[in-house]
């Protein structure tokens, strides 16, 4: 085999070989990470929004995302600066129309005359004054604008962030880890177990993917585990595919066979010494997965099987977002597709990179995304 | 050929009896009560035994799968039930519209991402090349939503070239007016993938020797990429179509739900909407039968168009 010479097997003890021949392989492909300025950038920004996942997942930023802080549709501060803007206009028309009551900034209009309530509105202003309402200030602009209800659009898109990346990462991870093992023991024991497995891959993928999601989607509550869980089950298939090959070609090679005469049982042999060799696959395979799944989770959570509602994901913006672009409140939109776009194109990058370091064969292959 | 085609219609036969028992297993015990459901929040029992005893639900596990495998096997799914409506009746009308918008989807996708992707091939390596590929990677990490929320906006709402949303019965009517948004919208989303995947296809066959030897003796790039590349890349690039071709049945519920076409999409979203087991149900085991269908066709294809694939 003249194809994959970082994985020879060095002729030393077994046990010892695979972690050498992996921090080889894993060194060689920093290596050519770190030289690729592309790969250098999209770890950056994927990395800045790992951390912003965690600081709001731990409640550092965005933890009072639903608070309604500003005013109904608030313009972005950039849009409100420049005096009598076009987006301001629009936004302060549709607001008087939609609830003049939230409005509390805008000029109140005097119909006492005609008003049949008017004489009594001295009683109830004074009864109301007994009462301790402190309606906190509303902002009339935030740095990206608010929605319908006042709630920070920037605090939400963070708030989304957490949890589309959350669980893009957490279902890749579960189909990841389903494909590998599945395929694994397909691969490694061969026999009855083989056609066990492959038979249960024909049965999943006889199914259109998305409709099977949608069939899984039909039986469970829309939830954060149970989207991830979804996800998972459905979308191993491709993984299960590419590890069992690996694991094919690896269980007749010399250094397995050599394990075995040293008394290596089959569980140590399949994922102590074979492991660390085909795990690379398993690694692009994980990250080309993240970049699907976000998709899927933002289209689900969008037609109200993702996330729940006290929720809030790229997709449930995008589905406010719709019907706010109509009356001309565009920055919601563009908050999640940017926040969303720059993280699946640095993560396509990076697993693009990944991909041609720790696999060379597998360039140019993409997977089919949805 | 013979002998090949009656063992891939056996080996179907597993796949099918999987794909049932997983649909089964999904919806009895996974699903919930449906009768429950069926009967509201205030559900009297007595209600939920009577709607138990109609559907079936009171008999054992083994009755109810035996229930669901005649179904599939007389393709009699029963009654939807959200709207009482007979599934075949579903499928029957809702398929139209669906192929209205996914056919032309289909050839324009294919043919101009092919043609799109040998252009590229062809300055492989230059600039063009390198801006074009990145251009895709960022078109591709902008959700399928934004693009139908921004064409429908602006080329609905804002420019009104096309109808925001609508259909009608007339079926020319539907293709050449309410058809052509939709289509532009999923075209649009799936150029760039599309072109990324031929584009690697036609560069793996110009690694080969056939390239090298057409060169050697004389023929120009134009000639190599059209006579040779094309027709030796029109292998990988069938079996692209073919694993879209279920799909393109259930259509893009997305475009279907934004567009208000009354297509099979839409149905099925639906339905999950309001839990009609019925109709997942059977547009599930439908598209698996359909797939196993058009996979079996597209191997038959394979052999009549790569003489190097023998019937074994």
């Amino acid at each position: 085999m003249a194809g994959t010479p970082t994985s020879a097997p060095a002729p030393a003890p077994a046990s010892s070989a695979a972690p050498a021949v992996r921090a080889g392989l894993l060194a060689l492909a920093a290596r050519r990470l770190r030289q690729d300025r592309v790969a250098r950038v999209s770890l950056v920004v994927v990395i800045a929004y790992l951390l912003l996942m965690l600081a709001s997942w731990s409640g550092l930023v965005a933890r009072d995302w639903s608070r309604e802080v500003a005013v109904s549709y608030a313009p972005p501060s950039w849009l409100a600066a420049a005096p009598a803007g076009t987006g301001a206009g629009t936004a302060s028309g549709a607001g008087a129309i939609g609830s003049t009551a939230r409005t509390a900034a805008g000029p109140t209009l005097d119909i006492r005359d005609v008003d049949p309530l008017a004489p009594r509105q001295a009683e109830w202003d004074r009864r109301a004054a007994e009462i301790d309402s402190a309606e906190p200030a509303r902002a009339t602009h935030l740095p990206l604008g608010a929605d319908k209800w006042g709630r920070d659009v920037l605090a939400k898109a963070i708030k989304g962030t957490e949890i589309s990346l959350f669980v893009g990462l957490s279902a890749a991870l579960l189909a990841t880890l389903i494909g590998t093992a599945l395929g694994a023991c397909a691969g490694f024991l061969g026999g009855w177990v083989d056609d066990a497995l492959e038979w249960f891959y024909s049965v999943f993928t006889a199914i259109p993917g998305i409709l099977l999601i949608l069939a899984f989607a039909a039986v469970l509550r829309p939830g954060i585990a149970n989207i991830i869980v979804i996800l998972g089950l459905t979308g191993w298939t491709g993984i299960y595919r590419l590890v069992r090959a690996e694991y094919l070609r690896h269980r007749a090679r010399d250094y397995v066979r050599a394990a075995e005469a040293i008394g290596a049982g089959r569980a140590s042999r399949m994922f102590l010494h074979i492991l660390p060799n085909v795990a690379h696959v398993s690694l692009v395979q994980l990250s080309q997965h993240v970049v699907g799944f976000i998709k899927a989770e933002v289209i689900l959570s969008f037609l109200g099987f993702g996330v729940p509602l006290d929720r809030v994901s790229w997709g449930t913006m995008l589905a406010e977002a719709q019907s706010e672009l109509v009356t001309g409140q565009w920055w919601q939109l563009l908050a999640a597709t940017v926040s969303m776009a720059v993280l699946v194109t640095a993560f396509s990058l990076l697993t693009d990179a990944l991909r041609d370091a720790l696999d060379p064969r597998l360039r140019g292959v993409d997977a089919g995304a949805a | 050929m013979l002998g090949f085609l009656v063992r891939r219609l056996w080996q179907t036969v597993p796949t099918l009896a999987g794909v049932m028992l997983l649909v089964f297993v999904l919806f009895h015990w996974v699903g919930g009560d449906p009768a429950e459901q069926i009967a509201g929040l205030i559900a009297d029992p007595t209600r939920v035994q009577e709607i138990r005893a109609q559907l079936g639900l009171d008999q054992p596990w083994w009755a109810q799968l035996g229930l669901f495998v005649r179904e599939v096997l007389t393709f009699d799914f029963g009654r939807s039930w959200a709207t009482n409506e007979e599934i075949r009746a579903i499928f029957a009308t809702r398929i139209g519209p669906t192929l209205t918008v996914m056919l032309p989807v289909l050839v324009l996708e294919t043919v101009l991402g092919a043609g799109l992707a040998l252009a590229v091939a062809w300055v492989r390596g230059s600039l063009t090349d390198r801006a074009i590929m990145v251009a895709c990677t960022v078109a591709m990490s902008i959700s399928f939503l934004v693009y139908i929320i921004v064409f429908q906006y602006l080329f609905g709402f804002r420019l009104g070239w096309f109808p925001v949303q609508g259909w009608s019965e007339d079926p020319l009517r539907n293709l050449l007016v309410y058809a052509p948004l939709p289509v532009i919208c999923a075209v649009a989303v799936s150029l760039a993938p599309q072109i990324r995947l031929y584009r690697s296809f036609f560069l793996d066959e110009l690694e080969q020797d056939y390239v090298r030897t057409a060169r050697a003796k004389g023929l120009g790039e134009g000639a190599v990429l059209l006579r040779h590349v094309l027709r030796n890349a029109a292998i990988p690039i069938l079996t692209s179509v073919a694993i879209q071709l279920p799909g393109v049945f259930v259509g893009s519920f997305l475009l279907e739900k934004f567009f208000s076409i009354p297509g099979l999409g839409r149905e099925v979203i639906a339905a999950v909407e309001r839990s009609d087991f019925p109709v997942v149900k059977a547009v599930t085991v439908s598209l698996a039968l359909l797939t196993m269908g058009i996979n079996l066709l597209v191997d038959l294809l394979y052999r009549a168009l790569d003489p190097r694939v023998g019937y074994r």
